[in-house]
């Protein structure tokens, strides 16, 4: 993926509520996407460094497993500092998102801009669908990102 | 530190650097290991039961989701085993095909393991991304081969992770020998620099520890090829098997302390799989490349300690980045990308040497292709034991360690095996006892 902007959505289709970066990738390709990349991922985040290389803002949305309310969204400007602990939860992942934002800024990596959306997950049952209260949050969250992309185009 | 009853303990919570959850418990009484447990306690996966009444079709897509860093060897032995249990064979260029996108996986597997997870052990950092700060040319160069596996799998299977191309009989698409070429420059490229990455490894300080295993591994019936993709199952102890005769061999039970089963060879005991069995039983038949850098690093000769795995796992990568190449030069597009089969009742069996350990499928199908029964045993559940003796063995000749080293030892212990606990379970936290 070469575009200057680009969303990434990250999930696991197969995994409840974790399909929620998932959701926001598709939710934004139904919107006005013009000038701004959209993908979906299921595997290695540190794959990610790959994806963000030509890039100059990205915006990645990740599901989070916090405890708090389902549907919450968090917002964490990743170009500027680590992600918090909530993004850290247990994952079938041997390095996480918030590792493969280290490594990348490790390495000088990062995009200029790199924003991440969480959104808070209530079920993460292997086949279940994603709960109402988390896809009406990836619609807010792709039209929020959207708008960061957007705005980003006139930097 | 020391428990209440006087007992010496060491805790770790969840340990870092592997696929999955799961806790490790080590008692010392004095300067005697009392016991040693991998306590894995990521919830069962229920894989074999969710594949009960699914189409023979199905097994390779639905497994290929047990693992995100080895769904092609769940594809590959899904595949072999319905194949087998069809009645057909896939050979020449399909054949050639299955082992060369298996080549990524071991690329982008052991790369990941190796240059972020494994390799900050040996140097003494928390983690792949602190050490990249000081080794930045290093995980740089990781970076770009575990990359190359990705395109290597994307070519082929459609996408890099979950690859949607795999079907039993072949695949659904057999690429244009141009889609492969184009992968040359980089994939040669990453062939000479995974020299350099096994003088690296090699240069590394390794804790000492000698361990007599049964190496327990395919080895393949043509000549003069490592094993990857199939072959019969061979052991240092005289196991030399057709993979129909798995069960009669080798058993699974359980044990309390965790959700994955220990897997031993019947009325013997626990084996070894992996790079240290594949390297141990078959290293003669590595490509010339990969040989004279083994014989460089100074394990020409073979391995027994596990701490060195690591450079076998640097010697096998560059074994298929050479592989890959030759699959490559020699590949002509078959005419059609799947042997043709009728569905028909009966028993199959696949095995294939996922990166961190052979692997083994069975199943059951009816007359109308629909799957009675599964039967998966994963290389981490079959490790389980050897990783339980490694750490008892390690701790008891280092007993004197002060508590935080041997806890960080034998962290180092169990991320030798490159364990997935997702695929086990069907696993970690560190906690040593002392009188």
């Amino acid at each position: 993926m070469s575009a200057e902007r680009l969303l990434i959505g990250l999930g696991n289709e197969l995994r409840g509520d974790d399909a929620a970066g998932l959701l926001v990738a598709r939710a934004a390709r139904r919107q006005r996407t013009a000038g701004i990349g959209v993908v979906e991922r299921e595997g290695e985040p540190i794959d990610l460094i790959g994806d963000w290389e030509r890039a100059r803002a990205v915006v990645v949305a990740d599901a989070v497993d916090s405890g708090g309310e389902p549907g919450r969204v968090y917002r964490v400007d990743a170009a500027t500092g680590p992600l918090p602990a909530a993004f850290a939860g247990p994952s079938t992942h041997a390095l996480g998102l918030a590792d493969a934002i280290e490594l990348a800024r490790a390495l000088d990596r990062l995009p200029a801009r790199l924003v991440v959306f969480g959104i808070e997950g209530g079920s993460f049952t292997a086949g279940a669908e994603p709960i109402p209260a988390v896809v009406a949050a990836a619609d807010a969250v792709a039209a929020a990102a959207l708008a960061e992309l957007g705005a980003a185009a006139r930097d | 530190m020391s428990g209440g009853n006087g007992v010496r303990r060491i805790e770790t919570g969840a340990l870092a650097r592997v696929e999955g959850e799961g806790a490790m418990h080590v008692r010392i009484r004095g300067e005697e290991v009392l016991g040693v447990e991998l306590r894995i306690y990521e919830p069962p996966r229920f894989f074999e039961a969710l594949l009960r009444g699914r189409a023979l079709e199905e097994a390779p897509d639905i497994t290929a989701r047990i693992c995100g860093i080895c769904p092609i060897a769940y594809q590959t032995s899904a595949c072999q085993a319905m194949e087998d249990a069809l009645g057909i064979e896939v050979t020449g260029a399909l054949r050639d095909l299955r082992r060369l996108i298996y080549c990524g996986e071991w690329i982008e597997s052991h790369t990941l393991h190796l240059y972020l997870l494994h390799a900050p052990d040996f140097l003494g950092y928390e983690s792949g991304f602190a050490m990249a700060a000081d080794h930045r040319e290093v995980v740089e160069r990781g970076l770009r081969a575990k990359q190359a596996g990705n395109r290597l799998i994307e070519t082929i299977g459609g996408r890099a992770i979950h690859p949607v191309n795999v079907r039993v009989g072949g695949f659904h698409r057999a690429p244009e020998r141009r889609e492969l070429e184009a992968l040359r420059p980089e994939l040669e490229r990453c062939r000479e620099e995974a020299i350099e990455t096994v003088r690296w490894c090699a240069a590394l300080e390794f804790p000492e520890l000698d361990r007599d295993y049964e190496l327990v591994c395919l080895r393949s019936g043509r000549e003069g090829e490592y094993p990857i993709d199939d072959g019969r199952i061979a052991s240092s102890r005289g196991i030399d098997i057709a993979p129909a005769g798995f069960d009669a061999t080798f058993e699974e039970q359980h044990v309390a302390h965790s959700t994955a089963l220990h897997a031993r060879v019947r009325e013997r005991g626990s084996y070894l799989t992996g790079p240290l069995a594949r390297f141990g039983l078959n290293r003669e038949r590595l490509s010339p490349l990969a040989t004279d850098a083994a014989a460089e690093a100074g394990i020409g000769a073979g391995c027994s300690n596990p701490f060195r795995s690591i450079i076998v796992r640097a010697v096998e990568i560059l074994y298929a980045f050479d592989e890959a190449l030759r699959l490559i030069d020699a590949y002509e597009r078959p005419e059609v990308p799947a042997v043709a089969y009728e569905p028909r009742a009966g028993i199959g069996h696949g095995v294939s040497e996922a990166p961190r350990g052979m692997l083994y499928h069975r199943y059951e199908i009816d007359d109308a292709g629909e799957i009675v029964s599964a039967w998966i045993v994963p290389p981490t559940s079959q490790n389980q034991r050897s990783i339980e003796e490694d750490l008892s063995e390690f701790v008891a000749a280092n007993v004197r360690l002060p508590d935080d080293e041997l806890q960080r030892r034998c962290e180092q212990t169990i991320r030798n095996y490159d364990p997935c606990i997702s695929c086990s379970t069907h696993f970690l936290k560190l906690e040593v006892e002392r009188d």
